[in-house]
Parts: C-alpha cells; sequence; structure tokens
C-alpha cells in the first residue's frame, strides 16, 4: 500500500492527482482540469477537459469559448458537469464531489476521495450570505486545503448591510453627481448589484460594457438584478443622482470621463486598509469580499476539524502561525499564477 | 474625537486639494476652541506626546495580540496606528452604556498627563472609548505626523480659507504661536489684533529655489552664488536672545552654541551652516565636507572638544530683518548691498558672505559649474536680482542648479515593503556593488539603498520582480536573486564605517532601471570608492 496521502500531490501550478493524472485549478494548461470557479487565476482556458458546475462551465465558455469549433469543425474542448453533491469517479479510483463555496455563482469546493481519505480543496470561498450563490458547506475531510487571501487578523469585512447604507447615504447626498462602484466583473459586481435590490435600492444601475454579458449570464441563472442599463447607451444627465458599475480597472481610465462627476467607490476587502483606498484613489471604500475574512477562516477551520490544514494563496504565514498557536497540524502550499493581492 | 476622526478619514480619501482645503475650513469653522487649534496643529506641524511612541503602540498591542500575528499585520498595513486601529479589541458596551467618545481637547489632555509608566494604563481606556476611525485618529494624532497627504502649508492655507485671512500673514504669526494657538484664532475668527511677534526671536519662513532643468536664464536679471552643501539655517536675534533655526523652523539653538552670542544686533539672517575646513570651495572658501558637519548635527548638548574640532559658521546669504527694519518687500539687490555692509558689523570667527559667481554669461556659468564637482560643491543658485524675499517656493525668483549627478551601475539585492502611499508594494531598495571580479567569484557588497526615483508604473514592475525572485526572507526583508541592475545617481560618496563596503551614498536614487543589463556587468566597489572627495 502506498503512503497515506500519496495520491495528492501540491505543485507550484497546482494540486495534482497522479492517479487520476488530473489537476485542481492549474494555473496553466493541462490535459484534465477539476475548476472550482470561474475566476480566471483558478480557471485557465486551454485545458483538453474541464470538470467543474454547469455555472462555472457557462463563465468559462463564456470567457474563454471553451465551446468554439476548431478548423474541422470539431469542439476539442471536454466539459464535464457536475451539479452540488454530485460525485463522479475519475480514473485511478478518485472520486470527485463538488459542494458549494459559496463564492460566486457556480463555485465550489472539491472533496476527493481515494482509498478511504479525503481531501478538500475550497478554492476560494466566504462564509456570509450572498444572494447570488448557495452557502459554503461545512464538510469532514482529513486534509483542508483552504485559501488564505485574507488571512491576517486585521480583516474583518462589516456587514454588507453597513456598506450598502454608505453606499446609498452618499449618493443621495449628491443627486448630481454618480456613484461610480469599482467591482469584479464576474462576481462582486452581481452581489452588488444583488445587495443593492435587496437594500431597496430599486432605480436602473448602469453597466461598463465589459460587465453585460457577465450580468446577463448570472440573470439567466436565476439572479435577479433588475433593470440594468449600459453607459454607452445613456447620456451624463441620464446618469446624475446613479449608480454605476465597472471593472476596477476602469476606475480612474478615461471612459469615467462620460460620467456626470462620478464619486470613487470601490467594492473590495482590502478596502479595509486606507492606504490600499488610497493607492487606488478610491473615495469611497466599500469592505465588501468574496473570500472568507480572518474570522471566517479560523471558524471554518475549527469547524471542518481536518486533521490536517494546507493553507495556499493568500497570507498563509498568519493563518499557519494561528494553526500552530491552536495545536493544529498546518503546512504552507507555495502555489504559483494565484492573483495574490486580487480579490 | 468624532468629527476629528471624520475629518481625518475623508482627507485621507479625498484627492482634490479644493476638496481638502473646503473639508479643513468646513472642520475649523464649525469646531469650538480650543478643539480647532489642537486639530490645526494636529495636520500642520503635528503634536508630540513624549510619552506615546510608535514603539509605545507596538508593546500595547504585544500584550493582546500574539506577536507574530502583530508583525505580519504591521507589514502588510505598512502604518503602526492603523494597523493597531484594527486590532484593537473594540470594548464591547452595556445596552444601557452609551459609547463616551472622548473630545480632541480632552485628548490631549489626557496625552499629555501621561508618562511611560502610566500611558501602559491610560492609552488602552482612551482606545477603549472610540471605534475603528476614532482610535486610528487618537494613534495618529498622539505619534505625530499625520501622514495623510497634507502638508502644513495645506493646513495653514485652509486656516487662511476658512477666515479670510492672508496666507502669508498666517505663515509670519505661526512660527511665534503655540498650539492651540488662541491669539491666532482670535485674530482671524473674531476679528483681533493681530498676534505679537515682532519681540520675539521668531522664525520666519525661508524663501525656496525651484530646480532649473532645462531653463536658461539670463545674467543680465539673475545673480550666481554656490549652493554650499551645509544645513541652511536662520539666525534670528530679538530682545537679546539669538536663535538658530532650521529649514523645517526648528529650534537648533542648543546644538550650536558657538552662534548664540556672535550676532551683535537685532536681525533676522539666511545662511549656510558650515564647519570649518578646505574641502568644499577649497582655501580660498574653506569649508569641511557635509559628512563632517554630520557629526554635529541632532546632538542636544555639544562637548568642548567637539566645538573646538568641528566649529561652525555661517555663510550669509540674505537678510530679511535688521535692526527692526523688514527688507522683505526690496528687491535681492538692494538686500544683497544691505547685507555686504552689514559684514563689517559681524565677526569673521562666525561669518562670512555667500561670494557672487562671476561668470561672462550662461554657457560660461555652466561651464564654472561643471568644475564645481573637485570642490565638492553641490552646484549653483540663482537668484533674480528684482525679487522680493517671499516665504515659500515661487517661480522665476530663485533657481537652484545642482551639479549632474554620479551615477553607479548596482545590483538589487534586498527589498522592504514601503510606508503610506506604498504600504504593501516593495519599494526601499538595497543593492551592492561587486567586491572583486564576479566572473571570478566575487560577492556583492551592499553600498546604499534607495526609494526613489521611479514611476508608479515601475513600481509596480518592481514590485512583481521582488515577488517572483525572491530567495530568502527575513522578517520584512527579502532577499532577492540579485538579476536585476539599477543604475544609481548620488549626489557624492564618503568612507563611512556604518556599512560593510566602507562607503555612504549621499541623496542615491533609482536613475534608471536596467532591466536589460546582466549583473555581472555592473560596477565594482572600487570603481564607487575612487570617486570618494572626503
Amino acid at each position: 500500500m502506498s503512503a497515506p496521502f500519496s495520491w495528492i500531490k501540491p505543485e507550484p501550478h497546482g494540486i495534482y492527482i497522479p492517479p487520476a493524472d488530473c489537476w485542481v485549478d492549474p494555473s496553466r494548461a493541462v490535459g484534465k482540469a477539476l475548476v472550482t470557479h470561474g475566476h480566471a487565476d483558478h480557471a485557465r482556458g486551454g485545458h483538453g477537459e474541464t470538470v467543474a458546475t454547469p455555472e462555472t462551465l457557462a463563465i468559462m465558455e463564456l470567457r474563454y469559448r471553451t465551446g468554439a469549433e476548431d478548423d474541422a469543425g470539431e469542439i476539442p474542448h471536454k466539459a464535464v458537469p457536475v451539479e452540488y453533491g454530485e460525485t463522479i469517479r475519475l480514473t485511478g479510483g478518485v472520486d470527485a464531489t463538488y459542494i458549494p463555496a459559496g463564492h460566486v455563482l457556480g463555485s465550489a469546493q472539491i472533496l476527493l476521495e481515494h482509498a478511504g481519505e479525503r481531501v478538500i480543496v475550497t478554492g476560494d470561498y466566504k462564509r456570509r450570505e450572498d444572494p447570488t450563490c448557495p452557502p459554503f458547506e461545512v464538510t469532514p475531510c482529513d486534509i483542508f486545503i483552504t485559501e488564505a487571501t485574507f488571512g491576517l487578523p486585521l480583516f474583518t469585512h462589516p456587514p454588507i448591510e453597513d456598506e450598502m447604507a454608505k453606499l446609498l447615504d452618499r449618493l443621495a447626498a449628491h443627486p448630481d453627481r454618480c456613484v461610480l462602484v469599482g467591482a469584479y466583473a464576474l462576481g462582486k459586481a452581481q452581489r452588488v448589484i444583488a445587495e443593492l435590490r435587496r437594500a431597496g435600492h430599486r432605480d436602473p444601475i448602469y453597466l461598463h460594457g465589459a460587465m453585460e454579458k457577465m450580468c446577463r449570464l448570472y440573470e439567466e441563472h436565476g439572479v435577479d438584478l433588475g433593470e440594468l442599463r449600459l453607459v454607452a447607451d445613456y447620456s451624463k444627465d441620464d446618469m446624475r443622482g446613479a449608480i454605476v458599475v465597472c471593472p476596477p480597472s476602469a476606475l480612474n481610465d478615461r471612459w469615467s470621463r462620460r460620467l456626470p462627476d462620478p464619486i470613487t467607490a470601490m467594492a473590495s476587502g482590502w478596502m479595509r486598509v486606507r492606504q490600499r483606498a488610497r493607492q487606488r484613489n478610491v473615495e469611497l471604500p466599500l469592505v465588501i469580499s468574496d473570500h472568507a475574512d480572518w474570522g471566517e477562516l479560523t471558524r471554518t477551520i475549527k469547524e471542518v476539524d481536518a486533521q490536517e490544514n494546507w493553507i495556499t494563496h493568500g497570507r498563509e504565514d498568519a493563518l499557519l502561525r494561528w494553526c500552530q498557536l491552536h495545536q493544529r497540524r498546518a503546512r504552507a502550499l507555495a502555489l504559483v499564477g494565484y492573483d495574490d493581492e486580487d480579490d | 474625537m468624532e468629527e476629528f476622526a471624520a475629518l481625518i478619514d475623508a482627507l485621507v480619501y479625498t484627492r482634490s486639494r479644493n476638496e481638502k482645503l473646503r473639508l479643513i475650513a468646513e472642520y475649523l469653522r464649525a469646531t469650538p476652541d480650543p478643539d480647532r487649534g489642537w486639530a490645526l496643529a494636529a495636520l500642520s506641524d503635528g503634536l508630540d506626546f513624549p510619552a506615546v511612541k510608535s514603539s509605545t503602540i507596538r508593546n500595547l498591542m504585544k500584550d493582546r495580540i500574539d506577536p507574530v500575528l502583530w508583525s505580519l499585520s504591521r507589514d502588510f498595513v505598512g502604518d503602526t496606528a492603523e494597523t493597531a486601529s484594527l486590532l484593537w479589541p473594540q470594548k464591547q458596551l452595556a445596552p444601557d452604556q452609551p459609547p463616551s467618545p472622548p473630545s480632541v481637547s480632552e485628548t490631549v489632555e489626557l496625552l499629555e498627563a501621561m508618562n511611560r509608566k502610566s500611558v501602559v494604563t491610560e492609552l488602552p481606556k482612551l482606545l477603549d472609548r472610540l471605534d475603528p476611525s476614532g482610535r486610528y485618529a487618537l494613534l495618529k494624532l498622539a505619534t505625530g505626523g499625520m501622514r495623510i497627504g497634507v502638508s502644513s502649508r495645506l493646513a495653514k492655507t485652509a486656516f487662511a480659507q476658512a477666515f479670510e485671512v492672508s496666507v502669508d500673514e498666517v505663515e509670519e504669526y505661526w512660527h511665534g504661536l503655540t498650539p492651540p494657538y488662541p491669539e491666532l484664532f482670535a485674530w482671524a475668527a473674531e476679528g483681533e489684533d493681530p498676534p505679537d511677534i515682532d519681540h520675539l526671536p521668531t522664525f520666519r519662513p525661508f524663501m525656496l529655489a525651484h530646480p532649473l532643468e532645462e531653463t536658461v536664464v539670463d545674467l543680465g536679471d539673475y545673480a550666481a552664488e554656490w549652493k554650499w552643501d551645509g544645513i541652511r539655517v536662520q539666525l534670528v536675534r530679538a530682545c537679546d536672545e539669538t536663535r538658530v533655526y532650521s529649514r523645517s523652523g526648528d529650534d537648533i539653538s542648543a546644538t550650536f552654541p558657538e552662534l548664540l552670542d556672535v550676532l551683535p544686533f537685532p536681525a533676522v539672517l539666511d545662511g549656510e551652516l558650515l564647519v570649518r575646513g578646505t574641502v568644499q570651495g577649497g582655501e580660498e572658501d574653506g569649508a569641511a565636507s557635509f559628512n563632517a558637519l554630520q557629526q554635529r548635527l541632532g546632538r542636544k548638548t555639544v562637548s568642548k572638544k567637539m566645538l573646538k574640532e568641528a566649529p561652525a559658521f555661517v555663510r550669509l546669504y540674505d537678510a530679511l530683518l535688521v535692526e527692526g527694519e523688514d527688507l522683505r518687500p526690496s528687491s535681492w539687490t538692494q538686500r544683497r548691498a544691505r547685507l555686504e555692509a552689514l559684514m563689517e558689523r559681524l565677526p569673521d570667527s562666525h561669518f562670512d558672505i555667500s561670494r557672487i559667481v562671476e561668470a561672462k554669461d550662461f554657457e560660461h556659468l555652466a561651464a564654472i559649474r561643471e568644475g564645481s564637482r573637485d570642490d565638492a560643491i553641490e552646484g549653483l543658485m540663482l537668484k533674480r536680482k528684482d525679487s522680493p524675499y517671499i516665504a515659500g517656493r515661487r517661480v522665476g525668483y530663485w533657481y537652484k542648479w545642482k551639479r549632474d549627478p554620479l551615477l553607479v551601475d548596482c545590483v538589487l539585492m534586498y527589498a522592504q515593503r514601503g510606508s503610506g502611499k506604498r504600504s504593501s508594494f516593495y519599494s526601499d531598495y538595497t543593492f551592492g556593488c561587486w567586491d572583486g571580479d564576479p566572473d571570478a567569484g566575487a560577492d556583492l557588497l551592499p553600498v546604499g539603498k534607495a526609494y526613489s526615483g521611479f514611476t508608479d508604473e515601475e513600481l509596480k514592475k518592481l514590485d512583481r520582480h521582488v515577488r517572483r525572485n525572491t530567495v530568502n526572507r527575513f522578517g520584512p526583508v527579502r532577499e532577492t536573486d540579485k538579476s536585476l541592475v539599477f543604475e544609481v545617481a548620488f549626489d557624492s560618496v564618503h568612507e563611512s564605517k556604518r556599512h560593510k563596503s566602507g562607503l555612504a551614498m549621499r541623496f542615491p536614487r533609482i536613475h534608471r532601471i536596467r532591466w536589460d543589463k546582466p549583473p555581472h556587468e555592473a560596477d565594482r566597489v572600487q570603481a564607487l570608492r575612487a570617486l570618494v572627495r572626503d
């Protein structure tokens, strides 16, 4: 019999599963990939075969046109959908089960089982409620491979209602201006819009062109985003007193000149640190994250109560330290290619 | 404290200068005395509470959070006060117990009353009364510099704007007054008489110069002087008391006692403080190198030996006030004539005059400037002959024309994260030169450190380079694989025992990032040593 857990190997470019000859969230193109969710640093294009939730596959299709035909009229990429709670058998006697991670639409933790050993790769996750995706499910396992993007004790994401109130108050105080919210095109943008609707904001919300398709995809998957309009179709005056959502890269771009004196906001967990907001020239920082904060990370490690915790992409050092202080076995993985400081 | 904390937060997140002015002015108008005076002091020169230092905060935190988690957090945030404000355990209040945040004046009173022992129990009590924003404002206030993108000048301009008075007048009174500036508010806000500073040895703001860069000036309109490499000082005598002020207006009289009874009449004089020697300007204009002067800086008391070995004197540039007469509105030519006439009333032992550099034309002057390196002089000053003496930096009046910097190719060795605006970026670089032939196995020796000279875009690329090429970590410091060459510019290089290479550069900055250059082609320590002029 082989050594315990020898069937799972953290490599610089992802987690490799030798008996199944496949990778979890590889940061370069491979033959067969299990993908936790659609963010670019986890879901790369160019794999031969991708196993993911139907929502994640739809997101990847939108981003990489993975369903495109080649010159011979064939679709070279093989998409294998797995529903939440469903288990598929990989080669070499490895089972993979997709479990909600609560991060973005379609995001999953992947439970891998082999020879009676259970390993979970969380991908990215959070424990807060999110109207755009089902919540994280605590699942017992032997090795828990957790993200640590906000793995420092200073990260406490406030209740999202407080941040929405901050945004709507500022909007009401400046009826002649607009509030331009920088938010990642996949997940954050739709969550912010859905939360605004939940907070009772019924006005049309204006979108940067780059966000349209992803918002439509969310709507097709049953997430109600209310009335959305494209900035390009409206005049400056139409957008006075309105909320405009754009990708963070467009915040200080020339594009924003077409807006009525925008108040620059950014929805990100990094906004908790003043200097981060300043570096981005953000006037209205909104501390909203789709990742677990310090409290959620440590609580999850306790609740999952695995024999061993492997910590990846993010501030591994601090979470590793916390595990030591709490007598939990842990190690840091040095995976490359994950956007270290993105959210 | 809530309003002050809200102001600080708003200022942190505001880009526009006008908006910052408006925010501060609004606060100053709406806030009662003496809170607003303390706030103004905090925003301008900063308040000093000897009992509260950055290390005090660190120690308080280490009793409340694991030291490793603290250091990792501090390293990420890049600011001790902010890290502590975020990590301080929030005090949970009972439902019948309303929050009781202190006012700014109560805060100042409590901070002033603290000593190094009581601070350990008293500062936590104050922190417990505040929310994270309040804690941030408190800790910034308590430890001095706010570092929130508000300069002292901006705060004074906002004050002037709030009460519709002239900022130059504010500057004039400023240094004669102390926080919370009751006389200043009485004058500006209540219309009372302006503060009386004529009978105090008060600092007057310096006139400063712009870099010349591409400008060419007509020597018919401008006079040239050497730019001496000492420290700019203002000597003020009033009511039989002389004080020496540094460029920032700090009173450094105690450091230079030999200058305190040599000015025989009331005056305000502008000059360069130097130490006797021959390195700068040779026999004729003899002064020691900046290195020699440095031994005397920052001392609260001075030994007799030091006074004998490194006697200070002032090389005069300008006269602002003489025996009650304000010369500042007169032209430079007139002031210069007055200064020259004053020289015979001043003892040679402690004063000389910065002589005018004669040149036929601008080209000739450029040639003279080129030759200045051998005399260890920083460069030239160009002063418009009809310029009045105006506080601050006014375009077109005074120019500094530094000689071209020295350049050397160094290899990046270590990087550390920056603070403030650059928090989280690896922006502080230690670089080295080869101690021999790199192809024969020579090592790199660190020769300097630089934090500037690159654009924000380049900083991002450098940060990425450091993260991707880290070979070792020592706490907040990363050692890189020594694959990147910097062309480093510096003003001069001196012998130094502080560094392993035995050399220390003056004003090193990154001149160019040589992404293209292989590290073994960088310079050797010997090449740098050959540039020493001590």
